[in-house]
């Protein structure tokens, strides 16, 4: 049994910054992650984070009131109005420190952070790193955690990277630790902790069309909603508009923001024939450009096999090299296709998790002791749309604020070192499965099962959905439940067994799944990124509400909860 | 699109059985990466096979390995670009393996950590952002793409004679901070390259230029540091 004051799940930009922030209160921390920490999906970033900084010169009056109501309009007016505020009025200090602390930001001609118009933004707000930001805030995240690490007056931080997360051993209201499974050797471990952060990302792996990393399978969702904790307002799964199409390779909103342009099969600019963005045009917010590629497409004026094109052609040579270097670098590898002389074929892609474990303003959840940060939590600030460049944002200062608490909560604490008992009996519990598994002697690999889940999800869980397309892919997820019972891994060592990391995930993939549609199945109304066909409308009387999802093992169960209102007036959503 | 041969060195620490082992995986489609084959292969033909992955879009620096010749990023290779069907995989070089492609990365890890890797500013931080000028910003434009893939490292000769080389990698996060108008720790980083295992123990064989998979020039980054050094010590 290992023992650390703090444990924070999760290595990307959210938990390394709340590992600082413990740290920082000498608090004795550990970060565990599923892979090292400069491979969470935190890298692949491209376009920037959000901070009202004023540096371009169409920003002057730019604002953090501001930087707030673009975000409570952008989430369909579905945010907690507190929520946003906290985090847009923490947005400057946050990013200056991550240039304080050495983030190779771009510059403005004074020598100034620059910053990139983006989507649902009134400023030029987004920050940014070339075309590689997320790459560039992990590092240096990363990077800082090394100083602390080296710093000899402070108590330790121990980062063990490689270990999956499979149990939370939590007594009465209290969180106690965790089991996890150290991934070289399959050795199972418990850790005892005075306090618990999740901070495991979104669930886009669910999809089958996910920019997402492999490793965001909804996992660190599923540990903390069987614990008992709900699973806030899933429906809401972001598409974002261009991603490289058949590899779904994300290409930022950068690009559109740069000055890039969405073309149809007859050379249009087509955005500018629908009414929600024909004035804001490539860059209005995510959810309205991926409905409306989403009906070019279907209406036949897409390219053959279903695909627009993000044409950057007339920023010229120059300013995609200087901007956009990553973009280009991916067009080259996987499409073979120069954006200098040629136009990149985009489809939207499941892009973000907007949802998750329901949280409050501060991190904590209604389990004592356990607290959820960055986009595996839901605060919530992005409601039923997130806007571009507001996810790293998050992260860093919902991060940091997880940190601050649970460091707080440790060094108030009276009675320590408490549940020893409880996290041995998890710990059986889960040897038993992890052998029960092992030992399955059914037909499949996992990863069929997982496919098809993913197939499921794109075909009745995406963009455009309805009643009956739901109701079946709510029958499809009980059916693919059922065919976990029988499934085969032949492999049996422990060192390394993917399969059956596959097998475990696969469980919680599949009851995270099933939040989602119940939780989209249930609200009959159009808001953000949730379109139901067969309730187009927007419905403030019934549902301006989040849902709160609640595991049992029969599925899931719903409850709704009041969006907390503000100083900003709810609206019709126009651009 | 007719078959690809994979060989691939696999590696069994319970039986600690060291092997190749072919495997014939259908050619599927015209940008099919050497990614989608190994997870071909897990998840068809052998589930006990190994390897790590993460982001599949180059910039996680997870899928690192030895691919015909050369090492490379597994989801980046596209098979055309080998121009053959026959493909032979090893795990990265220099590295203790754990399990089939999966190799113990902490050696790299230390050396990274050896180099002070962090920006070391002479003063507290200013109310607002440091101000570092769009030509000081093109200077380090060079050497921040580094995604620690030890794609550098590998192929390195050095590292696999002299145990304490500090690489190219770690070599290259020197340059890094060196190069950084905001950093004020020139002295002590130039010391840490300046050690017996630093600067001097590059031998100028390129490799880690050639195998790099976001076209960085560790190389250069030795000469300026070497530059570095030299300029001080013959500074009074």
């Amino acid at each position: 049994m290992r023992y650390h004051e703090v444990i924070v799940v999760g290595g990307g930009l959210a938990g390394l910054r709340a590992a600082i922030a413990v740290n920082e209160r000498n608090v004795s921390v550990a970060v565990l992650s599923k892979v090292h920490p400069l491979r969470s999906h935190t890298v692949a970033a491209q376009g920037g984070v959000n901070a009202p900084l004023g540096n371009h010169p169409r920003g002057h009056y730019d604002n953090w009131e501001k930087h707030a109501y673009d975000t409570i309009k952008g989430s369909d007016f579905l945010a907690d109005q507190d929520a946003v505020i906290r985090m847009t009025r923490e947005a400057a200090a946050r990013i200056l420190e991550m240039e304080h602390w050495g983030c190779p930001f771009s510059r403005t001609p004074e020598g100034k952070i620059a910053q990139r118009p983006f989507g649902g933004a009134g400023f030029p707000r987004t920050c940014y790193v070339a075309d590689t930001t997320g790459h560039a805030l992990l590092h240096t995240v990363y990077e800082q955690t090394v100083r602390f690490q080296q710093a000899a007056e402070r108590k330790e931080m121990v980062l063990y990277p490689e270990w999956l997360i499979t149990n939370l051993a939590v007594e009465g209201e209290e969180c106690r630790g965790l089991v996890a499974m150290e991934m070289a050797t399959g050795r199972l471990e418990t850790f005892l902790a005075e306090a618990v952060i999740f901070a495991t990302g979104g669930a886009g792996r669910l999809y089958g069309n996910s920019t997402n990393a492999l490793i965001n399978t909804g996992m660190g969702m599923a540990v903390p909603y069987w614990a008992g904790i709900p699973l806030k307002d899933m429906e809401f799964i972001q598409f974002h508009p261009t991603t490289l199409y058949g590899k779904n390779v994300l290409i930022t909103e950068g690009a559109r923001g740069e000055g890039g342009f969405l073309v149809n099969n007859k050379g249009e600019r087509f955005l500018a024939n629908y009414a929600d963005s024909g004035k804001a045009m490539e860059v209005a917010p995510r959810d309205i450009i991926s409905r409306n590629m989403t009906k070019e497409i279907t209406e036949g004026r897409g390219f053959e096999g279903g695909y627009l094109h993000l044409d950057l052609r007339h920023l010229g040579r120059e300013k995609i090299l200087a901007r956009l270097p990553g973009i280009r670098e991916i067009c080259l590898e996987f499409a073979g296709i120069d954006p200098i002389d040629e136009p990149i074929p985009v489809q939207p892609g499941q892009h973000y998790t907007m949802g998750g474990i329901d949280c409050t303003t501060e991190c904590e959840t209604r389990i004592k002791g356990f607290y959820a940060a960055g986009e595996a939590a839901c605060v919530s600030v992005h409601g039923a749309n997130r806007l571009g460049g507001n996810s790293l944002l998050e992260t860093l200062v919902f991060g940091q604020i997880a940190g601050d608490r649970a460091a707080e909560y440790v060094q108030t604490k009276t009675q320590r070192e408490q549940g020893k008992k409880a996290l041995e009996e998890t710990l059986a519990r889960t040897e038993e499965k992890i052998k029960k598994t092992l030992n399955s002697t059914g037909k499949e690999h996992p990863s069929k099962i997982r496919d098809a889940m993913q197939d499921l999800m794109v075909k009745d869980v995406g963009i455009f959905r309805n009643g009956q397309g739901l109701k079946e892919a709510s029958e499809g997820l009980r059916d693919l439940k059922e065919r976990c019972r029988d499934i085969k891994i032949n492999y049996k060592g422990r060192a390394w067994n993917q399969a059956l990391v596959i097998a475990l995930e696969l469980e919680g993939s599949l009851d995270v799944a099933e939040a989602v549609v119940a939780g989209a199945l249930a609200r009959e109304e159009s808001r953000g990124s949730h379109s139901r066909t067969d309730f187009s409308k927007r419905d403030d009387q019934n549902w301006l509400r989040h849902t709160l999802c609640f595991f049992t093992p029969e599925g899931p169960r719903l409850e709704y909860s009041e969006v907390r209102p503000g100083p900003f007036k709810i609206a019709e959503r126009k651009y | 699109m007719g078959k690809i041969t994979l060989d691939i060195e696999r590696y069994d620490p319970d039986k600690k059985a060291q092997f190749f082992q072919s495997f014939q995986i259908p050619w599927e489609k015209r940008d099919m990466t050497v990614l989608e084959g190994l997870f071909y292969i897990q998840e068809n033909m052998d589930d006990s096979l190994s390897f790590r992955t993460s982001c599949r879009s180059a910039v996680c620096g997870s899928c690192a390995m030895h691919i015909n010749g050369q090492h490379r990023l597994a989801c980046n290779t596209l098979f055309s670009v080998l121009k053959t069907n026959k493909v032979t995989i090893r795990p990265l070089a220099h590295l203790p393996v754990q399990k089939d492609l999966c190799v113990d990365m902490s050696p790299f890890w230390e050396k990274y950590e050896k180099t002070m890797p962090y920006l070391m500013p002479g003063s507290p931080p200013p109310e607002e952002e440091r101000i570092q000028s769009e030509g000081q910003r093109a200077e380090i434009d060079v050497v921040i793409d580094c995604i620690q893939c030890a794609c550098c490292y590998s192929s390195c000769p050095v590292t696999l004679t002299s145990k304490d080389y500090l690489g190219p990698a770690a070599l290259l996060k020197i340059d890094r901070f060196l190069k950084d108008s905001r950093d004020e720790a020139k002295g002590k980083r130039l010391e840490t390259a300046d050690s017996p295992f630093g600067v001097w123990r590059c031998h100028n064989v390129y490799n880690c230029q050639r195998s790099c998979p976001k076209k960085l020039d560790p190389p250069r980054s030795i000469v300026n540091i070497k530059r570095g050094i030299l300029g001080k010590e013959l500074r009074p």
